[in-house]
């Protein structure tokens, strides 16, 4: 655990989350501005993001990410300041750049590859968007070098690295010789205002080698015209130090510009002309204002206008006319006015996942353990009024609270998956060339955070897919009365005990006598089938479907719908399809809201002990004679009130038994499917209703039609966790073999 | 000399390296999020020196200095505004606000606490 022990590797690693969350914020806050809204404050939260990525990876000396981000922030600033009006590409060249911001966090936190073009790329965008700032800035990002922190910061080697007049005037300097400094210093107002000490100052030059400081009490009057407030004191000193001037105006740097300073050098005398341009610090001084230097060190000064005046002189050269006229921020106020808005953080522990995995494997061994205790208190034959049973009751429900809570820690809004999928809308319809709108329901909805990493992928193959098949061009969008902009619409809500995410575009619809040719062609179907809407639409799931005649460089790139579909299954959800012509296409997906734990029905069916999902359960039936009918051999609807609902024998359809019991008198499950038909289906015996914790199965298990997972009951017995909607699509291909898998095709 | 320091910087990271630079320094370091909570802060706290941040959700640097400065007791508070630009102009704004003086971002910790004992004693 050496990064638990090294200080900087867990502040490096909480730099990362860090930005993770800025760029959160960068991207909502874009949005905001991509929206219209014209609140200030949306720019200063994407400025703001920007600047604290820029700022901790500079103590981290990641480079790329330094020098991006920096110019990044200089077009932002432009926008801040108002001197620059992001048009439509302007903001897409800014989205653009917070992908590629996300990037590359991303890759130097992986201590990856830097996609050096796309960032240059980027950086000429940007440049071409800030037209002539550029040139200044070059200077800026010359001087912001990102150093790891054990550099050392020693003003001469930033001075000879970054700056090649000065490295010269550096040499002479390179034998031990000892100088005799003339100093005087007379503190302005400005010292004393900005909290500067001038005792401290003194201490600070005599800390340099031997001085000798007297006080000149010349302009000191009387004590009954002294106003307390106004400096009258100067000193001279005379400092006989091995150093560098520059190291005594790095002494004076906080106060350069608030005081009269001179400095003169007497060993150093021939050289006066050359050393005396040194005088503000480097690093602090960028390279632009040549002219303060110039004006700056004028050798010596003696009358105060000369001296250092270095506030207004500052401002004129070295801004171009743009820059210093509306700056905003000359008075400090105005700052202060601007304190918006105020959204108080709120208050977060960072936990390890792991930890939190640990404690929900913790839990669930917990309701296994309630569970079989609370099964043997039975066996003892206890009073259900005992003290003992009536505890127990107290452990069972104290025992979910704990399970529920725990499962809320693991829960996250599905918001940062949707906001990278708004960056998948982007480059998608960039790359085919559409205008095309991200529109998002139910950020807040959360979802167990496995469920949500897991998402990521199938999500961003069927938003790539509305973009590239799903939505029309804006010729084709016009011509059929559309707004030439296509929108998909990302959505995610609580329904039921599931989370129900759904993928809609307002596109063309499937083509479905294209789909069914293509079908027909791969030898998906038999030439002569006839299938409905709903049958045409499922073919998209088919494994091989996907087809070269639809590849193009975005969604094309092998993988078809049946691989989202897998996906989807392995989180324990169902995808379902649903198309209008001419309206659109929409993808709903059904999951749980956590891949642990289950509220199952125990079921025994030929001695097997089977648990079924509760929320799929609808009723329990009792068969008489009466109300099963046969329609075909081998095939059975049962009257249930309203209308007839296809019957199914659980221990034949899992192969536990050859034929059917007789139906009289046996016990039916009514079943809720997945496309909102039912069905019923017989079992032996119902046992329980319980909670289950679902343990998956090895992968080293083939799939097996209708088993999704497998738990452990109360008396230590394993029970398989059925998928009843996989069990009727297997049941309803094989009798026939004309209809169609709506569900699933899996091979029995 | 062990110092007593309010740290002010809406950057976690910051915040961390700010206090990972003095701790081993024998300062006491005090943390705040933005400038409201900086004042907030610094209500029950005589710090020796204040270091800040100038970009800041709710109250910004500049704010923050302004404010401070108008509390009698922290006239002569030194305050170290941190900032990654090495922009004359910003400088000066943060002097016009009253700042004592500025560090560099990415700051050296040796610096840092130089800079402190500078302008702190």
């Amino acid at each position: 655990m050496s990064e638990e022990n090294d200080p900087m590797a867990e502040i490096r690693s909480s730099f990362f989350i860090e930005c993770e969350e800025l760029l959160e914020a960068l991207q909502d806050a874009l949005a905001e501005i991509d929206d219209g809204n014209e609140d200030p404050e949306s720019i200063n939260v994407v400025f703001r993001a920007v600047h604290s990525i820029k700022g901790g990876a500079g103590a981290f000396g990641l480079e790329p990410l330094v020098r991006f981000a920096h110019r990044y922030e200089t077009a932002l600033d432009e926008v801040r300041s108002g001197r620059l009006v992001p048009d439509a590409d302007a903001t897409r060249l800014f989205f653009s750049a917070a992908d590629h911001l996300s990037d590359l966090v991303r890759v130097c936190r992986d201590d990856e590859e830097v996609p050096t073009e796309k960032s240059d790329e980027l950086l000429a965008q940007l440049d071409a968007l800030l037209g002539d700032v550029v040139e200044e800035e070059e200077a800026e990002v010359a001087d912001f070098e990102p150093l790891g922190v054990s550099m050392s910061l020693d003003l001469p080697d930033i001075g000879s690295a970054g700056n090649g007049a000065t490295s010269l005037n550096l040499s002479p300097m390179d034998g031990p010789e000892k100088s005799l400094f003339h100093i005087r210093f007379k503190p302005d107002f400005g010292v004393f205002e900005t909290g500067n000490e001038p005792n401290l100052l003194l201490r600070n030059l005599a800390e340099l080698g031997i001085a000798d400081i007297s006080c000149d009490m010349g302009d000191l009057p009387l004590l009954a015209e002294l106003a307390p407030e106004t400096p009258y004191l100067a000193w001279n000193v005379v400092l006989e130090a091995d150093i560098d001037e520059s190291e005594i105006r790095e002494v004076f740097e906080f106060v350069d510009g608030l005081c009269e300073l001179s400095i003169s050098s007497n060993s150093a005398q021939k050289n006066a002309t050359d050393l005396t341009p040194i005088s503000p610090p480097e690093m602090e001084i960028p390279s632009a204002p040549n002219a303060i230097v110039a004006e700056n060190t004028s050798p010596v000064k003696t009358e105060e206008p000369a001296v250092s005046k270095m506030t207004p002189a500052a401002k004129e050269p070295t801004n171009t006319a743009a820059k210093s006229a509306p700056t905003p921020s000359t008075k400090p106020a105005e700052a202060t006015a601007k304190q918006t808005k105020s959204k108080t953080p709120k208050s977060v522990v960072r936990v390890d996942l792991d930890r939190i995995e640990r404690l929900v494997n913790l839990v669930g061994e917990l309701v296994i353990n309630q569970a079989m205790l609370s099964q043997s208190l039975e066996k003892v034959g206890l009073s259900p009024h005992s003290d003992a049973m009536s505890g127990m009751d107290e452990f069972q429900r104290l025992t979910r609270d704990i399970q529920d809570s725990v499962m809320m820690i693991r829960a996250q809004p599905v918001k940062s998956l949707f906001q990278r999928m708004s960056r998948i809308v982007r480059e998608a319809s960039s790359a085919v060339k559409k205008d095309v709108k991200l529109i998002t329901i139910g950020e807040t909805t959360e979802i167990d955070k496995t469920v949500i990493e897991r998402l990521a992928d199938p999500l961003t193959h069927m938003i790539r897919n509305a973009v590239d098949h799903g939505l029309e061009n804006s010729e084709d969008r016009i011509a059929a009365g559309k707004s030439s902009q296509g929108s998909v619409t990302l959505s995610a809500a609580h329904r039921s005990g599931r989370v129900e995410i759904e993928v809609s575009d307002d596109g063309a619809g499937i083509n479905r006598p294209r789909v069914l040719q293509i079908a027909i062609e791969k030898g998906l179907i038999a030439a002569d089938s006839v299938l409905s809407d709903s049958e045409t639409d499922n073919l998209l799931f088919l494994p091989g479907f996907s087809t070269n005649a639809e590849v193009t460089d975005l969604s094309g790139r092998g993988v078809g719908m049946d691989v989202v579909r897998t996906a989807i299954q392995a989180l324990s959800g169902r995808i379902n399809i649903t198309s209008k012509k001419g309206v659109g296409t929409k993808f709903s997906i059904s999951l749980p809201l956590t891949l642990a734990v289950l509220d199952g029905m125990v079921v025994e069916v030929a001695n097997e002990t089977l648990v079924l999902p509760l929320n799929v359960v609808v009723e329990t039936l009792s068969l008489t004679d009466n109300n099963v009918e046969m329609i075909a051999p081998g095939q059975n609807v049962v009257r249930v009130r309203d209308g007839f609902v296809p019957l199914f024998d659980l221990g034949v359809e899992l192969g536990y038994r050859d034929t059917a019991l007789n139906v009289a008198g046996s016990i039916v499950l009514l079943i809720a499917l997945e496309d909102g038909n039912r069905a019923a289906l017989i079992i032996d015996k119902i046992q329980d209703q319980r909670q289950v914790v679902i343990k998956g199965l090895d992968d080293r298990y083939s799939r097996a039609p209708g088993i999704a997972a497998a738990t452990i009951l109360g008396d230590g017995q394993i029970a398989l966790i059925l998928d009843p909607t996989d069990i009727i699509a297997n049941a309803t291909e094989t009798p026939t073999g004309s209809t169609l898998p709506t569900e699933r095709k899996v091979g029995t | 000399m062990s110092l007593n320091i309010l740290a002010v910087d809406d950057s976690k990271t910051m915040r961390s390296m700010i206090t990972m630079a003095l701790k081993p320094s024998g300062f006491d370091v005090h943390l705040a999020d933005d400038g409201i909570h900086g004042l907030e802060v610094l209500e029950g706290l005589s710090p020796d020196a204040i270091i800040t941040d100038i970009n800041m959700p709710r109250m910004d640097g500049f704010g923050f200095i302004d404010a401070v400065r108008a509390q009698e007791k922290h006239r002569a508070t030194p305050i170290l505004v941190l900032t990654t630009e090495s922009s004359t102009e910003l400088k000066m704004r943060a002097r016009e606000a009253g700042a004592t003086g500025w560090i560099v971002k990415p700051f050296d910790p040796e610096k840092l606490v130089k800079a402190l004992h500078m302008v702190a004693g």
